[in-house]
């Protein structure tokens, strides 16, 4: 058996040949023994090994032989070597009466309280325990007891007479997130994982220390005696809160979600994921719109499914040519290509955007010429040994975790050089250890602009093949950004990434839910590109629109000024509107946007929830939740992450199901709009091969003089698929304004408390940090408690007033 | 008691000796415990705030050792070795002794604040046994009535000579020769005592010597 | 005929003020530093792997060889730290030598440094000793104003700091990676080996961590030689050892002498066992070393003869008990230290000695099970051999030794408490040693 065959890149210097269990296998040089044995199908009992974590060998349950050594000793520390001679409990009697012995001490101060233990049932303990262990108990004394459980944060608990100080908690805390709030504390027979006076462990990663503690003494608010493993039916998933793809298993009982897991996914969130994907669920049940509601006499009643279809289609085919459509970023990659074809065909529009958050036409632009409808990569594994990542704009431990759970391990592992251009050197960029390049808060473009005059070191570094460049959703805000960032890119041969914060924004973007742009990055304007589309949608090439349509922008401003031109007895550009998974809080606009439903004459939504947009609509067409359907989502690398319904035999409708009942009731074809029909139409439609359009080539303006912001959101915050969830809540961060001491001095700000943050449309008063901020930039979050900027008109990169609040 | 800016400077000379400032934390709760008479929450904050620490860092350090005390300890910290030769030598009536006269267990403290006892491990000194530390300063060969002598003249703050350092302080007073140990109390003690040249006597009454040097005989 | 008294490193102890700089220069100190730095550092190396001196902390690894370890020419910076966390029972020598001679220390400290290229030396005291500490701290001054340490050493171009670190109540950090841990801020806990400090030690580059009686010794070999060194001692140990004997005897206290002498000739010259005693049993070297009882009172204390007889050296800091000593008792004192002490890393320590010790006061109450007389050797068995570090293999040395001693007496404690039949008075000194 070669287990090294397997990779190519190894070299045979490289590979040794070691014996388990009198099985000869050649593998890599400085493999522990326990992955080695693994690959082999022996499994060696342990405790504190995580193939993920650095090697302790504290628990001492994988103690096997090796010929020579009269002692028995850690297969999770120690290398093979060539001609090693390993034998395991299967062979060797000093291997298997070690692991007996530590099998009996470890149970020694273990309540075996399994049968109200939640951990009961998928235990690693009481599965080693019975594999590994003595039937009985020789120990006669008292076991240790501890007030239980107390809290480690909100949303974790501790009990720690489970507790075997395998200490993985621990070394996730300090190795894989940065964030050693948890501790060993104690000494001996009293050792105990803990935290500091006051200083919960208040981590975006905590819940992962859960699913690796072996024992059940780390367990959640949320789950802590929901339920037993073997009462829940689980479901591989993809997380639909961000764009880093994570893999997850969802565990459903009776129909109802009770707990998300991170799964392993190696290529993307290995074993990992945040707590917003793992504990941000409540949502799924809550608020949930039930049936199809229409509006009679001014207010919204219910109403079976045909009599909604009908309403709606007769509103929409009255408004043919004149609607537009806003899909927001959540939706599954097949539901925004069941829009992005509804559009074009039943509605006759290319007017349709999944951008209703702070974007430009430059953005539009940056993303046809970049990313729409192009190959995968670069992926998490060109992370892992890139010459140099640069990251613009982007925030990846509040806007795609998984990103930076990768840098952070690339910097440490592979000494991987990160540079963070951003006005804020924050605790994120110091855990991947990365360079920061200042810079001020809309600044960006004249930075990168001016990047090869004033680190050329960074240009040399980017010029290296394998270089990677990742710019976040906040460049859309800061004119002339993504235009240099382009231009960096094409100039270094550096490879270019655009991370989006929505789960669903880079499948909207290749499934053609973009005005101008067909499925796959094809340009409307394009006439093979149109008849490429119109082939597989069985239309005719003349039927699709031919130029480009509005943007979310514009079909704001449109619908404004229809008010205007209706008052003036002119005909109105839009007559109807179709909406889905839209929040407005997530737009700079957002008092627009709300002014644009209400005005609109005809609104369809196709709604998970009611909310205020539901308020305005006049057909709202409930739609089924992500546990609920099947789909995919396409994360920032442009991999498909598909999954299948979590809840099984759900009633709810897909989007792309209610739009082909919707096409039928307008008599256009669609279909049937099932997920495996609108993904196999994708793959029929593939990617564009023609001509992409060139990139925009913005000038890079210079911030404006004055004091300007620099926002972002947060991980945890006021995020509607975060509501009803306390415990997440309170291990959010802390709003707060931060600025540069120089900065708060020159505003004559010292001593104060708080400071108050005034916009076009408000102000807000949050507590005044200091901190490492360039100069002239003040930081807040973005949509936290106390503090929705894009409320008061503010926005990345503008200009803000700041002023003095309580002392 | 808050640590005032005197004891901040003093922790941040500390960093000073080492290569990386995190090697400072153990002598810095030594110096918090010599401001405060204990380790605070308040201290663990500053020095982890000093050393870019987490809390829950520093708190992993200040309960690992023994000698960090997290509850207020007593003017004066009273030790009675009670390992297997001090405590079979004599140790465990020593510290019996103590026991009825200040009418305290382990690791507990006098209601007056004056003493705080404590059953300690081996103190390297068995060639002096039974060992007694009054604020960690030796007092060697105790008896019992020795030993309540020398808590009952502390009482009455009488002066109290340790046998091998000098007149016994406080224990914040250690604690703080522990942060910054070269106080000037170096040279008193005086030079080794008998158990010390117990051999080195016995030597010189046999007239025995190490070997010279070959090729140095004279 | 009988090995003599031989008093090096303290032969100069009844100086009166030999822990001044003063002091210790006029028995000679400061003489074998300037030789040194005329030396290659290599040659030094060379020197002590050719005493054969070994490591007085208790594992008697070979010192020159351990200083052969460290990568030459790295381009890293290297340490020595001075391990003067003397903390096992029994052991209570390197805090008299820090006490009456610390600058026998530091010119060691010097001199090692240098061999090894080391330009920051530590010396890590354990916190309960401050007289030792301070002694120490002053010795490093005085030298420090001498132009024994700093920059530019006595002309030579070597530089050295040094930086005397309290230790905290933590037997552990005896070990010297725990040591070396705890030298960085972090709990004493064990490291895993390899890597070895010699590659990558504090701060992850290359260490030297040696015992206070390993260094002290140095400026003697500097001075003296390796012929003269081997004139002490053994082919397999040699050198001079400062023995300090502990227990019924009557001038308990220091005593230098080669390695290979015995523990009846220590008695004899510490005055033998107290009136009306006899040795019951003895521990050459430490309570993690097994005991012994007078049957090996002629066995030569030198590494070898020791593990022959089934024990160890160690730290050479005999203990003798007579017959007024309960053995049940003394090892339940023992493992409920090793309990006390254990870090609480590796689990068949911390859970091992929490249940042997629950068994072991079971027996002094008069109240031990029959059959715990083997699960106890089968527990200790569990531990021997599969702990993390040797703080496990320490705590299950001391009962099966005694068990197979003295089982009669375990066998006594099923039915009767250990004070009815060992009256603690009569173990106690009081007699022969009064309080000041």
């Amino acid at each position: 058996m070669t287990i090294a065959e397997q990779s190519a890149a190894v070299q045979p210097a490289d590979v040794v040949t070691v014996t388990v269990d009198g099985i000869d296998v050649r593998v890599p040089k400085g493999m522990l023994i326990i992955r080695v044995a693994e690959l082999m199908g022996i499994e060696i009992p342990r405790f504190c090994d995580h193939p993920l974590l650095d090697p302790v060998a504290a628990c001492r349950m994988c103690l096997i032989e090796i010929e020579g050594n009269p002692k028995p000793q850690p297969a999770c520390a120690i290398a093979v070597a060539d001609g090693m001679v390993v034998r395991t409990q299967r062979t060797s009697e000093m291997a298997e009466q070690a692991q007996e012995g530590v099998m009996e001490f470890l149970l020694l101060n273990h309540p075996l309280d399994c049968p109200i233990c939640d951990k009961g049932g998928e235990c690693p303990l009481q599965n080693q325990a019975m594999s590994s262990g003595r039937g009985t108990s020789r120990f006669e004394g008292h076991k240790r007891t501890f007030e239980k459980p107390i809290n480690m944060s909100a949303q974790i608990l501790l009990d720690r007479e489970r507790c075997v100080s395998c200490a993985r908690c621990t070394r996730f805390a300090e190795q894989i997130a940065g964030d050693p709030m948890l501790e060993l504390l104690e000494r001996g027979a009293q050792q105990q994982v803990g935290i500091g006076p006051d200083a919960p462990f208040d981590s975006y990663f905590s819940g992962n220390t859960i699913q690796i503690c072996p024992v059940g003494a780390l367990t959640s608010s949320l789950y802590r005696f929901r339920a037993r493993p073997f009462d829940l039916v689980s479901t591989p998933t993809t997380c639909e809160h961000c764009a880093s793809g994570c893999s997850l298993r969802t565990d459903v009982r009776r129909g109802v979600v009770t707990r998300r897991l991170a799964w392993d996914d190696p290529e993307v969130n290995e074993e990992w994921n945040c707590d917003k994907g793992r504990f941000a669920f409540q949502y799924l049940d809550r608020g949930r719109v039930e049936t199809p509601l229409v509006r009679e006499a001014g207010a919204l009643r219910v109403a079976s499914w045909p009599e909604a279809l009908d309403i709606a289609a007769r509103g929409l085919a009255a408004a043919r040519g004149r609607t537009a459509v806003l899909t927001g970023g959540r939706l599954t990659r097949e539901d925004a290509y069941a829009y992005a074809k509804f559009a074009r065909v039943a509605l006759g529009t290319d007017d349709i955007d999944f951008r209703t958050r702070v974007s430009s036409d430059e953005e539009s632009r940056f993303l046809a010429s970049q990313v729409a409808g192009t190959p995968m990569g670069p992926t998490y594994a060109d992370l892992d040994r890139a010459p140099v990542v640069l990251l613009v704009g982007l925030e990846p431990e509040d806007e795609s975790p998984i990103i930076f759970l990768r840098l952070r391990r690339a910097a440490r592992k592979n000494a991987v050089p990160v540079a963070v251009m951003s006005p804020v050197l924050t605790r994120g960029t110091e855990k991947m250890d990365a360079r920061w390049i200042p810079c001020r808060a809309g600044g960006e473009a004249a930075a990168l602009a001016g990047l090869a005059q004033s680190d050329p070191g960074l240009l040399a570094q980017l010029s290296t093949p394998g270089a990677v460049i990742l710019v976040g959703e906040r460049l859309a805000g800061v004119p002339g950004a993504l235009s240099r960032a382009a231009a960096l890119a094409a100039s270094t041969g550096a490879r270019l990434a655009w991370v989006p914060r929505r789960a669903g924004e880079r499948g909207a973007l290749d499934s053609g839910a973009l005005a101008g742009l067909l499925p796959g990055g094809r340009p409307i304007g394009d006439p093979a590109a149109r008849a490429e589309v119109a082939a597989v949608w069985r239309v005719s090439p003349d039927a699709l629109p031919a130029a480009p349509g509005r943007q979310a922008p514009q079909v704001i401003d449109t619908v404004l000024a229809d008010a205007e031109r209706a008052q003036r007895d002119e005909p109105r550009e839009y007559d109807a509107l179709v909406v889905a998974g839209l929040e407005l809080a997530d737009d700079p606009r957002a008092d627009d946007l709300r002014r644009a439903l209400e005005d609109v004459p005809f609104l369809v939504a196709f709604a998970t929830h009611h909310s205020e947009v539901t308020e305005h609509a006049d057909v709202v067409l409930p739609v089924a939740v992500v546990s609920e359907k099947a789909g995919s989502f396409t994360d920032w690398e442009g991999r498909s992450k598909p999954f299948s319904a979590a809840i099984r035999g759900a009633q709810s409708v897909t989007d792309g199901r209610a739009l082909a009942m919707l096409a039928d009731a307008l008599d256009v074809p669609m279909g049937t709009g099932e997920v495996a029909a609108l993904r196999a139409e994708l793959d029929a439609l593939g990617r564009w091969g023609g001509p992409r359009t060139p990139a925009p080539d913005e000038p890079a303006t210079p911030p404006a003089g004055g004091t300007a912001l620099a926002t972002w959101r947060l991980l945890l915050d006021r995020g509607r698929l975060q509501e009803d969830e306390p415990h997440l809540a309170a291990t959010a961060r802390p709003t707060e304004a931060v600025m540069s001491q120089e900065t708060a001095t020159a505003l004559g700000l010292s001593g104060r408390a708080t400071v108050v943050l005034t916009g076009d449309r408000g102000s807000v008063e949050v507590p005044l940090a200091i901190g490492e901020v360039a100069e002239g930039t003040v930081w807040a979050p973005m949509y936290s408690e106390g503090c929705d900027l894009q409320g008061i008109g503010l926005h990345h990169g503008a200009g803000v007033r700041v002023t003095g609040g309580a002392a | 008691m808050a640590l005032d800016e005197s004891v901040r400077a003093q922790m941040a000379s500390i960093v000073e000796r080492y290569p990386r400032s995190r090697s400072a934390v153990m002598p810095m709760l030594h110096l918090a415990q010599s401001a405060e008479g204990e380790v605070s929450d308040e201290a663990m904050r500053v020095i982890a705030d000093m050393l870019d620490l987490t809390t829950a860092e520093v708190t992993a350090v200040a309960t690992f050792y023994t000698m960090y005390k997290r509850r207020p300890v007593g003017k004066h910290l009273i030790g009675v070795c009670t390992n297997t030769l001090c405590g079979l030598l004599g140790g465990d009536a020593v510290y019996a002794a103590l026991t009825d006269r200040l009418g305290v267990g382990h690791d507990e403290t006098t209601a007056d604040g004056m003493f705080t006892l404590e059953r300690i491990e081996c103190q390297a000194a068995c060639t002096h046994a039974p060992v007694m530390t009054v604020d960690w300063e030796f007092m060697d060969c105790q008896t019992p009535s020795s030993a309540v002598e020398v808590v009952d003249r502390l009482a009455r703050g009488e002066t109290v000579v340790s046998t091998r350092g000098p007149a016994i302080r406080d224990f914040e007073a250690t604690e703080h020769t522990l942060a910054f140990p070269d106080d000037g109390l170096a040279g008193q003690g005086g030079e080794a005592d008998d158990m010390m040249l117990a051999g080195l006597r016995v030597a010189h009454e046999l007239g025995m010597s190490a070997p010279p040097v070959p090729g140095q005989e004279s | 005929m009988a090995t003599p008294l031989t008093p090096v490193i303290t032969a100069h102890w009844d100086v009166p003020d030999l822990f001044t700089l003063d002091g210790y220069r006029r028995t000679g100190g400061y003489r074998a530093l300037p030789k040194a730095l005329a030396m290659d550092p290599d040659a030094i190396i060379g020197t002590v792997k050719d005493t054969g001196l070994r490591g007085r902390g208790g594992a008697g690894f070979p010192t020159g060889l351990k200083w052969s370890f460290v990568p030459q020419g790295d381009g890293k910076p290297h340490y020595l730290v001075v391990n003067a966390d003397e903390s096992e029972p029994g052991a209570c020598k390197d805090v008299p030598i820090m006490m009456a001679n610390p600058h026998a220390l530091i010119e060691g400290v010097i001199i090692s440094s240098y061999a090894i290229r080391a330009n920051h030396a530590f010396i890590y005291i354990r916190g309960e000793v401050p007289q030792a500490i301070r002694r120490v701290a002053a010795a490093v001054r005085e030298a420090e104003q001498a132009g024994y340490i700093g920059t530019n050493i006595l002309g030579s171009g070597f530089d050295l700091r040094v930086t005397v670190h309290s230790g905290a109540g933590a037997y552990i950090c005896g070990e010297e990676t725990a040591l070396l841990d705890s030298l960085e801020g972090f709990r004493g806990q064990p490291r895993l080996k390899p890597p070895f400090p010699a590659v990558a030690g504090l701060y992850s580059v290359p260490t030297v961590v040696n015992n206070v009686e390993t260094i002290t010794n140095i400026p003697w070999i500097i001075n003296n030689g390796v012929e003269w060194f081997r004139l002490f001692g053994t082919e397999k140990s040699p050198g001079f050892k400062v023995f300090a004997v502990s227990g019924h005897v009557v001038r308990p206290g220091i005593y230098e002498a080669p390695l290979g002498i015995t523990m009846r000739e220590l008695l004899e010259y510490a005055g033998g066992v107290r009136e009306g005693g006899r040795v019951k049993f003895w521990i050459p070297g430490g309570s993690s070393v097994p005991m012994l009882n007078e049957d090996h009172l002629d066995t030569p204390l030198t590494y070898e003869a020791m593990a022959e007889a089934g024990t160890m050296l160690g730290t050479g800091t005999p203990m003798v008990f007579d017959d007024t000593i309960s053995v049940v008792k003394s090892v339940t004192r023992w493992l409920e230290f090793y309990k006390h002490e254990s870090c609480g890393k590796c689990t068949p320590c911390r859970e091992g000695t929490y249940w042997i010790t629950g068994m072991l006061e079971r027996f002094e109450q008069g109240h031990g099970a029959d059959a715990d007389l083997d699960l106890l050797n089968e527990v200790c068995g569990h531990i021997m051999g599969r702990s993390f570090c040797a703080l496990g293999d320490a705590a299950a040395t001391p009962y099966p030794a005694a068990v197979q001693l003295f089982r009669d007496e375990f066998v006594s404690a099923t039915r009767t408490p250990v004070d009815e039949t060992f009256p603690p008075a009569a173990g106690y000194v009081f007699s022969a040693v009064g309080a000041r």
